[in-house]
């Protein structure tokens, strides 16, 4: 690791000043990521700013239909959680695929939404759920949130506080993950609220989580796996490696999104 | 340098360390306490997994300051004297290794394991929970035989 000064506030203002001095510096969430790249010097920052004692940024409620998560929340309590499963059991299914035990102990949802891995699993909940990602400054809607590979709306010291998930009617997520590293080659998320359906792919876009419109207009029309067939998301734009190559992810992704419709209608 | 504060294995640690110091190399090379390895160093293996708070994490891939305050066990503090935990013993009646270098990692991430799940385990589900511990002896066989039975003698033992 590069050298970095080392900084643990005890609230989000102290966090979101210490981030204001500290350009070049980093927030620490659980970690799981960050540190793994700092120790390969893919990243150096400058400072890091450990969100690890600010307990006002975890728990889980469910009010009025909407199930909000802070964002230190951690995988495993997601994962666990009564009232998500009972919300929303798809999304607490997803964290409990999401790295291994030992991961899902450290390892936050705000963490892993903020930055935005083109393989991560949350990004893919948060865009077909229709989440609002919530920030010490703003309300932004996942639509918004997500702008290509890391890339996100975050501005520079701009920390998420929460993640709301509007409930849904259906929703399941499919994962066919890399056999070596777990992570997703493709994952697809699909949801159902009212006659809307909404459908996003993690793992396969080379500019990260998408949506899919001609998939989610064939399931509005007919929420089945049949009503996908003959569908396919075009290989150009998608990522191409030694795991698999875009055509092979173009594939994965109508056969994912079958499973997905099978297993939440 | 920035002062570090820990309970480990029931004793009052403290240090002024590197803030770029892992839990792991804490452990290891400050406190002598060389039980937990360094496998992959890629949070892939599972060789350094002791637990923080009651859960079990990956030392490699956690800064040993975020622990400042934290109650750490480590696979050194499972044992009673010489009287192995029963997951220890478990793994010895098992043949639950054969090089060794994984155990202490396997044993830590059972024992939590057990604590969450409860001490009925079933074999599929041991072998989902060892997703982040590789073995590359045993073909694992012995070793989710060995976390049944000890998960069954903890269980006795609680009773």
């Amino acid at each position: 690791m590069y050298e970095f000064a080392y900084h643990r506030p005890g609230s989000v203002s102290e966090a979101v000043s210490l981030a204001g001095d500290h350009a070049d510096g980093k927030l620490l969430a659980g970690g799981q990521t960050l540190l793994p790249t700092m120790k390969q010097r893919l990243a150096g920052p400058s400072d890091l700013i450990d969100l690890s004692r600010i307990d006002d940024l975890r728990g889980i409620s469910v009010k009025d239909g909407v199930v909000t998560i802070k964002a230190l929340t951690r995988h495993v309590t997601v994962a666990t959680s009564p009232e998500v499963k009972a919300a929303i059991p798809a999304l607490a299914a997803l964290a409990g695929m999401i790295g291994d035990p030992a991961v899902r102990n450290k390892g936050t949802i705000g963490g892993s939404v903020a930055n935005n891995d083109p393989a991560a699993d949350y990004p893919s909940a948060c865009l077909a759920l229709g989440a609002t990602i919530t920030t010490n400054k703003r309300a932004i809607k996942a639509d918004d949130f997500f702008q290509g590979m890391f890339e996100t709306a975050l501005e520079e010291g701009e920390i998420i506080t929460s993640i709301s998930f509007p409930v849904a009617d259906k929703a399941n997520y499919q994962k066919f993950r890399n056999p070596a590293s777990r992570y997703a080659l493709v994952g697809v998320f699909v949801a159902k609220v009212g006659a809307h359906v909404r459908v996003a792919v993690t793992g396969a876009g080379s500019r990260g989580v998408f949506r899919v419109a001609d998939f989610e207009a064939a399931l509005e029309a007919s929420f089945t796996p049949a009503a996908l067939d003959g569908l396919a998301v075009p290989a150009s734009g998608l990522n191409s490696d030694i795991h698999a190559d875009a055509e092979y992810r173009a594939h994965l992704i109508t056969v994912m999104a079958k499973r997905a419709v099978a297993a939440a209608a | 340098m920035t002062a570090v504060s820990m309970t480990v294995n029931g004793q009052i640690v403290s240090a002024d360390i590197d803030p770029r110091t892992l839990l792991v190399q804490f452990l290891r090379e400050q406190l002598r306490l060389t039980g937990t390895h360094v496998g992959c160093d890629t949070s892939q293996c599972g060789c350094c997994v002791v637990h923080v708070n009651g859960d079990a994490l990956k030392s490699c891939t956690t800064l040993a300051l975020t622990c400042d305050g934290a109650q750490i066990v480590t696979i050194e503090g499972l044992a009673t004297g010489d009287v192995l935990h029963p997951m220890q013993a478990a793994f010895r009646e098992n043949h639950g290794l054969q090089c060794g270098f994984c155990t202490p990692g396997m044993i830590m991430t059972a024992v939590e394991l057990v604590r969450r799940k409860g001490a009925n385990l079933d074999e599929h589900t041991i072998r989902e929970e060892l997703e982040g511990n590789l073995c590359r002896c045993t073909g694992y066989h012995n070793i989710v035989k060995a976390i049944a039975a000890g998960a069954q003698a903890m269980g006795a033992a609680a009773e």
